[in-house]
């Protein structure tokens, strides 16, 4: 499969990329490490008709100590957030499940920022971003400007991203030892989650997100709302899928998968309480 | 546009659509066929080469994105009238092939992984090559070849 014609263009600097998305307007699509957009494209899902090629921003691409938080280059690669020492140490949620993307020729390729722009609600990031309470940092014309993880994913694949601006640094609070999950669901190793889980403890915020149980990743409120009044495990994940309106394909009903959620949320709940890992 | 890489030492330097894959590039216009094509969606992993040393399907990284780097294919992992690389030896010794077209992309996420990690244990090669299909089902051999190509013992 070959995508449909367009014109690549290369940037050299965030800047660049800033002023040819404000030129071109929607008529262009921002390519990272291409592994969400060159197979939408290649299934004519998206035909852009420039790429503006941001994958060699190399300033954009590190894993950044800043206090109570962590700050990760929109560049940076699975295969780098995965690897990160310190994000193994201060957000190891965040490190765990950028290794669960794809396989590694993906996590070779993938950057973080991509996949949180794509803003997939069957990808694995967006939700761990969003259970951990994290914020985009994007770039636009006047200048740049924060969104909470909260406020970030508007709809299927869509994002509060306006056309001329490009994400460029993903910062999530660091996690004081709090304990953590994330349940993947899925029939290959290489899939995405049928229905995914990440959660945090208590002590960094008692985030809970859903992969793949909506139109897009989406915090399970309820849930936390029951774990803060000291639910049990089981009764806090009964209600995981309250008012969701999961996806239905090849792999699962709407019915399926709000029981998968409930079974995971209840998995990852006991870990996170067990102080996994 | 023109696009310029090494492909396994050999600079190669090209006219291409700004469209092309670099799969396409490899085997269509540069002519090395022994990269396969299997799925052509990221899923199986025949297609993947080295790019700057590590794993990539290369049906799913455009040429214009591969400009300036450095491509192995299985044709660049020995020459032709030398010995075998110790993961294609490995897979020679241990059987690590049916059919053979997933063979090439197999030898090449091996030998990124094991540059990677060292030596593997049947966990971490199964893991390893996730990203590797064998529509034969084959996967027995492979991984004992992938972790006694890596200097691990293989039990069994």
């Amino acid at each position: 499969m070959i995508p449909a014609a367009f014109e690549y263009r290369r940037v050299g600097s965030a800047e660049e990329a800033v002023s040819t998305l404000a030129e071109l307007g929607d008529e262009a699509k921002l390519l990272a490490g291409g592994h969400s957009l060159l197979p939408l494209m290649k299934l004519r899902l998206a035909s852009p008709s420039v790429l503006i090629d941001v994958g060699r921003l190399r300033d954009l691409s590190f894993v950044r100590d800043d206090g109570d938080q962590v700050s990760i280059g929109a560049l940076t690669r699975h295969h780098d957030v995965e690897g990160s020492a310190l994000l193994r140490s201060e957000v190891p949620l965040l490190a765990h499940v950028a290794g669960e993307v794809g396989d590694p020729q993906v996590r070779h390729r993938g950057t973080i920022g991509g996949s949180i722009a794509h803003g997939d609600p069957a990808s694995d990031l967006p939700a761990a971003v969003l259970a951990l309470g994290g914020t985009m940092v994007v770039r636009g014309p006047a200048g740049t400007r924060e969104i909470p993880a909260t406020e970030f994913f508007r709809g299927f694949l869509e994002t509060a991203l306006e056309p001329d601006e490009l994400l460029t640094e993903i910062r999530v609070p660091k996690m004081a030892g709090a304990g953590w999950s994330f349940q993947k669901f899925n029939r290959r190793a290489q899939d995405w989650a049928i229905v995914g889980v990440a959660a945090v403890g208590a002590q960094a915020g008692g985030g809970i997100a859903l992969v793949n149980m909506a139109s897009t990743p989406v915090r399970a409120a309820a849930v936390e709302r029951a774990v803060a009044q000291g639910s049990s495990a089981t009764d806090a994940a009964a209600l995981a899928p309250e008012g969701l309106d999961p996806p239905s394909d090849l792999n699962a009903s709407p019915e399926f998968r709000r029981h998968l959620a409930t079974v995971l949320v209840r998995r990852a709940l006991e870990e996170v309480a067990a102080g996994h890992p | 546009m023109k696009v310029r890489m090494t492909i396994n030492d050999k600079v190669e330097e090209h006219e291409v659509e700004d469209r092309q894959l670099l799969v396409y590039f490899i085997r269509e216009t540069v002519g090395l066929t022994g990269t396969n094509i299997g799925c052509d969606t990221s899923s199986c992993g025949a297609c993947t080469v080295l790019l700057d040393g590590e794993s990539v399907k290369s049906c799913t990284v455009l040429a214009a994105q591969a400009d300036g780097s450095a491509i192995t294919t299985i044709e660049g992992l020995a020459s032709p009238d030398g010995p075998l690389h110790p993961v294609q030896q490995a897979f020679h010794e241990y059987h690590g092939l049916q059919c053979g077209y997933c063979t090439p992309g197999m030898v090449m996420a091996a030998v990124s992984l094991i540059a990677e990690h060292g030596p593997l244990t049947e966990t971490e090669v199964r893991q390893g090559l996730e990203g590797n299909l064998c529509r034969c089902t084959g996967y027995h051999n492979i991984v004992k070849a992938v972790m006694a190509a890596s200097g691990s013992e293989v039990t069994a």
